[in-house]
């Protein structure tokens, strides 16, 4: 049993074979051969050997010709290393009298040579590493046991187990068969976590360096919850956490209960509370829940998850379907959060030194008027058939903001020359997720019909830590004090300005944050639909003047450790259903 | 003497330590000769034909590492080998 730490971003418990991808997502295949043919496969391995080889005297005299002999020695040297004598006799070694088949030997050969030459500590080497990858990927290639697209052809649950997913990989998960995933990198507030808890997922990130040490179809154990990763459990192990997740379906059962009762404290204060969506689908599970909206629709996704640019009918009939299924509650249609790590199938920008520091979110639609303009008219169609709000991502000057509505009056005369059905008026609000936007929020009250504070970004702006950079991942705290005391101000000019602010990040689905966010004034949350009925259990739990003296007490303490700390205390004092496990 | 056996110490001297073309090219010449060539760091060995197994000595520039050398063409392998290290692996011209 090997059981290794890394950071929660998706609540739950999943228990399965795994299915480990390598760092380019092919699949690693384990199996044994009967001995009658490992001459056969011995003849097929050496066969791969000889392919790649060729290959790579191919490459080799191309580079060389294009750029000197000096860079086609790069795959001389990959040719040495085929040419091995000492990587051939291992390998035979594991067919022959170890009955592995050659794809699985390959794989696991070159992978301990890749671990150890990346652990050298010596960048020159380390590059190596990713020859000998390199080499790897061909072979396996050759020998038919990877596939483009391992990921399409599951016909059995799986744990997933990769060097990192990216969000639209995730996205795109078949959630019929992958259970939950592990990642070796990846930090709490990225994009993948996020959109694991909007799939509802277990899943652990940033684990560190682990794949190289797992068999396919080891049984494996995901506690979201907790952020382990259990490989090859004992009977014990698997027995607590089968009790656990018994546990949890019974309080899962107990909290759908509150689905029909309003979000309401027990003195009588009413909260909004609301999910955030990626995909129309995604509608139900939220109603299903009891929610009183969708408080953020990140429409990205609708560019990130197709091959070709969505066209105006195709954020048309996006809107329209999430709208329809709302059934008259409100949506806020977030406008394009591209750029940094999120990219569709073209790059609309040059390669970034400093990309979420650059052209990004409503920067890059601004750059971008065509794709802008797609947007808005889709969304002022779109809205005639319900209650729609638009909101603006990552505004940081006033400027920003009218360029922005300046583009929403455009589009308007635009549609009412074309004499298309749409709507003028509706409410359109921004993201408050830069220190610059808390510091100016006086000002930006006077221009917007609410706020929304995406507390991810606003934590990686005001601490300047990368939330998906494993290394400082530790800093990256929503409790933070500095944090906190952004959002106070940000809610209190919203209060005195009758500006209606929302919280739409991560920090809002935490049940123990919850209760000073409601402290310091926040009546409206936006959350993953799993988290909907935990936050409602604690609203309905609690009275405004308890989270007050708890806002009162936190705004005082000097560390999110501290912060987070109390407040878990306090929860359980509170809540204490919802501290079980 | 039909199978003679012989060692020496070499220095990387090398900027770039033994990296991957002087490995490449230390297997190329060792695997001209008939004996086998050992290169060893502390208590980690390497044959000189796998390369891959040199590149995971990770030896830096300054490294004192023990070459010892086992067969019918040992001495001259032996020199071959402690020849390159000698000459930087032809690159300390470039660097």
């Amino acid at each position: 049993m090997l059981e290794l730490q890394g950071i929660p971003v998706s609540p739950g418990v999943a228990i399965g074979p795994a299915l480990v991808l390598d760092d380019e997502g092919y699949r690693i295949p384990r199996c044994l051969i009967p001995a009658a043919d490992t001459s056969a496969e011995w003849g097929r391995l050496l066969s791969a050997f000889g392919k790649v080889a060729k290959q790579l005297e191919v490459n080799r005299k191309q580079t060389a010709e294009r750029l000197g002999e000096e860079a086609g020695r790069i795959f001389s040297a990959q040719q040495q290393m085929l040419s091995d004598p000492g990587l051939l006799a291992e390998l035979e070694g594991r067919v022959h009298e170890q009955h592995q088949s050659a794809a699985y030997a390959v794989s696991r050969v070159l992978h301990r040579y890749a671990e150890a030459l990346g652990k050298l500590n010596s960048p020159f080497l380390a590059e190596r590493a990713e020859d000998v990858l390199d080499i790897e990927k061909q072979l396996l290639h050759r020998l038919g046991a990877v596939t483009s697209d391992p990921l399409s052809n599951l016909d059995e649950p799986v744990i997933l187990l990769a060097r990192n997913l990216t969000p639209s990989e995730t996205a795109n998960l078949d959630r019929q068969f992958v259970r939950g995933f592990c990642t070796e990198i990846g930090g709490p507030g990225g994009h993948t976590a996020i959109v694991a808890k909007g799939l509802e997922l277990p899943a652990v990130v940033g684990i560190g360096q682990f794949l190289d040490r797992i068999g396919q179809g080891s049984q494996v154990i995901v506690d979201g919850d907790r952020g382990c990763m259990i490989v090859d459990p004992d009977q014990a192990t698997i027995d607590r956490y089968e009790e656990r997740a018994q546990i949890r379906q019974k309080l899962t059962l107990r909290l759908a209960e509150l689905r029909d009762l309003p979000a309401e404290t027990v003195d009588g204060h009413r909260v909004t509370l609301s999910a955030n969506i990626e995909f129309p689908h995604e509608v139900d599970a939220c109603l299903q829940r009891g929610a009183d909206g969708i408080g953020l629709y990140r429409t990205e996704f609708l560019y990130l998850s197709s091959d070709e640019e969505p066209s105006e009918e195709d954020h048309y009939q996006a809107y329209t379907e999430v709208i329809g299924a709302l059934q008259g509650r409100p949506v806020v249609i977030r406008t394009l959060d591209l750029g940094a790590d999120k990219m569709g199938h073209t790059s609309l920008t040059e390669p970034e030194n400093n990309p979420f520091l650059g052209l990004r979110s409503i920067r890059l639609s601004l750059k971008n008027q065509d794709l802008f303009r797609t947007q808005i008219r889709a969304v002022l169609r779109a809205a005639v058939h319900g209650d729609v709000r638009m909101m603006f991502p990552l505004i940081s000057t006033l400027q920003e903001l009218r360029t922005a509505r300046m583009l929403v009056n455009i589009v308007i005369d635009d549609l009412r020359e074309e004499g298309a059905e749409f709507r003028s008026d509706i409410p359109i609000g921004m993201m408050v997720e830069v220190p610059a936007a808390v510091i100016m929020i006086d000002r930006f009250a006077e221009e917007v019909d609410f706020f929304s504070i995406g507390t991810n970004d606003l934590v990686q702006y005001t601490l300047a830590v990368d939330r998906s950079n494993e290394s400082v991942a530790e800093l990256y705290q929503s409790s933070d004090p500095a944090v906190l005391r952004l959002i106070q101000q940000t809610v209190d000019v919203s209060n005195k300005t009758n500006t209606p602010v929302g919280i739409c990040g991560e920090m809002s689905s935490n049940p123990a944050r919850v209760l000073l966010l409601l402290g310091l004034g926040v009546r409206s949350v936006s959350v993953p639909p799993l988290a909907i009925p935990r936050i409602k259990k604690v609203i309905r739990s609690v009275t405004i003047a308890d989270c007050e003296e708890i806002a009162c007490r936190v705004m005082q303490l000097e560390s999110a450790r501290e912060v987070d700390l109390y407040l878990l205390d306090r929860l359980g004092d509170l809540v204490p259903e919802l501290v079980v496990q | 003497m039909s199978n003679p056996s012989c060692q020496q110490i070499v220095v990387v001297k090398n900027e770039k330590g033994l990296h991957l073309r002087p490995a490449e090219l230390m297997a190329r010449l060792a695997m001209q000769y008939e004996a086998t060539v050992m290169v060893t760091k502390d208590d980690q060995s390497a044959d000189c034909k796998n390369m891959l197994s040199v590149l995971t000595l990770g030896a830096v520039q300054g490294t004192q590492l023990g070459l010892s050398a086992e067969g019918p063409d040992a001495a001259e392998a032996l020199s071959a080998v402690a020849e390159l290290f000698e000459a930087g692996f032809h690159e300390l011209d470039a660097e």
